[in-house]
């Protein structure tokens, strides 16, 4: 559950480089508890936003607060409490998990002795492999020995930056649940970018949508992808049937709704098993029913843009 | 937080494969010089003393230890900035080339600390190059060639030191080396600051002594200003030590500007990664 305890505040952040804006105008906030998904397509923003949140990108402007504090002048208390994994997993190819374990362990603060290491690995499935040099470990590998880096010094916040990014349906899987237990065993909060929507619904709590370096929506997933009108898509045997059917029942079609033989129609979810009634009783033959969320059908389109 | 990120690196430095090329290199040149000079070292002795065999004659074991271990001495010092660049302009570049550089600086430990940290595993590693150097071409010189007196060639005559003599001289003469190596780390790691690959800095740095040693020997008058503060017109200084006497006011000169440079480079790397934005 989270708490109303805000550990990440961003106001208006703006990156330039020079004439290119990487980011525009991006706020939000993560409470104590979440799992928050920071979504938005290629090139929205994500990781110039997350970059900055962790000091390796000064901003041009705005607020970052985290746990409270300023990052330009608390920097080292507030990374002391941050386990994060930007972009690729990197390691040092020529160590083993292990070595690079207590590299990163040291520099957080903490003496990572063998018996953390190894429990930390178990915990990541990586248990036996202490030894192995990086240079032989897979990409999905890597993303677990990440992860194992971001908790070795017990960090409060976890921030993930596209963490299923090449890995196989398998991996991803398994990221994701390790990413869930990170939240239900460990208690962490953990914010997690991406720019697929099914990744951040199927574990996040709340979210953000960035494009363009900026804020469109932010609030909890549910409300954001469950609580509105669906685009419902009704293939059907006759659509001129179809839309006189609709007509006499004073369900208004615009031109936009008619897509051969799909009917596209803006209705709430309990209005379905209604129009789909309508249909069979005009003696209009329903080959499939399909439905998008709006925010879904958004967020397509700016991916696919 | 400091001195645990030292040990990181210092860990880091010894487990990279090409820390020891130059440890490798160094031991082939010093081998095969001595094995050169144990089939045909006569024939070079005559060579570098046939132009005053007229006028002086030579006795005792001109080719010994202390020889070689000046002779060396003078082949390498070209040759070890390549060696030492090659591992201290890895240190932030080589860091940002392998993506662990996002990792390191998102831990709660300055900037500063973090490149100071490198720094001295740096100045650590080019003074093991060099005690090994100075190992490979003092000790085992000695052993295969004995000890014996000095004899130093310049372009204006010859300088027979005593063999009681010498030692001190090699002792500071290896200090001004360091400090000259201890220079062309830091400029490594400056140039590391400004690059994303591992390469970069390495051929630049070489490219700087190339082009700062042909403007320092080129008979050019416009170059006569620039000459005294170049830092390649001092990093044969510690040849200085094998003069008699000593030119200290030339060695102190020699010092003082390769410590400016130090710091100067030092202060230019802390100030450019501090502001450096993460990208790669």
């Amino acid at each position: 559950m989270s708490s109303s305890e805000k550990i990440i505040e961003v106001k208006n952040l703006v990156k330039h480089y020079g004439k290119f804006h990487a980011v525009e105008d991006v706020s939000f906030d993560v409470y104590r508890g979440d799992v928050f998904g920071f979504l938005g397509p290629n090139g929205a923003g994500k990781s110039t936003t997350i970059r900055t949140m962790l000091s390796l990108i000064s901003p041009t402007s705005g607020e970052l607060k985290l746990f409270g504090r300023n990052l330009l002048t608390d920097r080292n208390y507030i990374l002391s409490r941050i386990g994060c994994i930007v972009e690729k997993p990197d390691f040092y190819k020529y160590l083993s998990a292990q070595k690079n374990l207590e590299i990163f362990a040291r520099l957080s603060g903490v003496t990572a002795d063998k018996k953390k290491v190894l429990e930390i690995l178990d915990f990541v499935g990586l248990k036996g492999r202490e030894k192995d040099k990086v240079s032989g470990f897979s990409h999905g590998m890597k993303q677990r020995l990440g992860i194992a880096q971001t908790l070795i010094h017990d960090p409060e916040l976890i921030i993930l930056d596209e963490p299923t990014t090449g890995l196989d349906p398998q991996g991803i899987i398994d990221i994701r649940n390790l990413i869930l237990q990170l939240k239900n065993e460990r208690n962490k909060t953990v914010l997690l970018s991406s720019h697929i929507l099914s990744e951040i619904e199927l574990i996040a709590n709340r979210m953000v949508i960035i494009n363009k370096g900026k804020t469109i929506v932010q609030g909890s997933v549910s409300e954001l992808l469950n609580g509105q009108e669906l685009i419902v898509s009704f293939s059907v045997d006759n659509i001129e049937k179809a839309i006189q059917s609709l007509n006499q029942n004073n369900v208004t079609i615009d031109k936009d709704s008619i897509q051969g033989t799909n009917l596209l129609l803006h209705i709430a979810q309990e209005n379905i098993p209604v129009i789909n009634k309508l249909f069979c009783d005009n003696n209009v033959n329903v080959f499939s029913i399909e439905t998008k969320r709006k925010l879904e059908d958004y967020f397509l389109k700016l991916i696919n843009h | 937080m400091f001195w645990k990120s030292t040990y990181n690196e210092f860990i880091k430095i010894a487990a990279k494969p090409r820390s020891y090329i130059g440890i490798a290199a160094i031991t082939l040149i010093v081998g095969i010089i001595l094995f050169a000079m144990r089939l045909d070292g006569m024939m070079y002795i005559s060579f570098i003393t046939a132009p005053f065999e007229q006028s002086l004659s030579f006795e005792g074991n001109i080719l010994n230890g202390n020889l070689m271990a000046f002779i060396i001495l003078q082949m390498l010092i070209i040759h070890i900035p390549l060696l030492i660049a090659f591992v201290t302009g890895d240190l932030i570049s080589g860091e940002g080339a392998m993506g662990t550089i996002r990792l390191l600086l998102t831990k709660p430990i300055s900037r500063t600390s973090i490149l100071l940290s490198k720094y001295l595993a740096g100045c650590a590693y080019t003074l093991v190059v060099l005690l090994w150097m100075g190992f490979m071409a003092i000790f085992i010189g000695k052993l295969l060639f004995g000890t014996g007196d000095l004899m130093v060639l310049k372009s204006d005559g010859l300088i027979i030191l005593q063999e009681s003599d010498i030692s001190w001289r090699f002792l500071y003469g290896f200090v001004v080396a360091y400090l000259a190596l201890v220079m062309i780390a830091t400029l490594s790691l400056t140039l590391s600051c400004f690059s994303e690959n591992s390469i970069g800095p390495i051929v630049s740095t070489m490219g700087i002594i190339i082009l700062f040693t042909i403007i320092g020997t080129l008979d050019v008058p416009m170059f006569d200003h620039i000459r005294p503060y170049l830092f390649t017109t001092h990093m044969a200084a510690w040849r200085s030590f094998f003069e008699d006497p000593l030119p200290i006011e030339q060695i102190t000169q020699s010092i003082v500007v390769l410590l400016v440079h130090i710091v100067s480079l030092l202060g230019i790397a802390i100030y450019k990664f501090n502001k450096k934005d993460i990208l790669s």
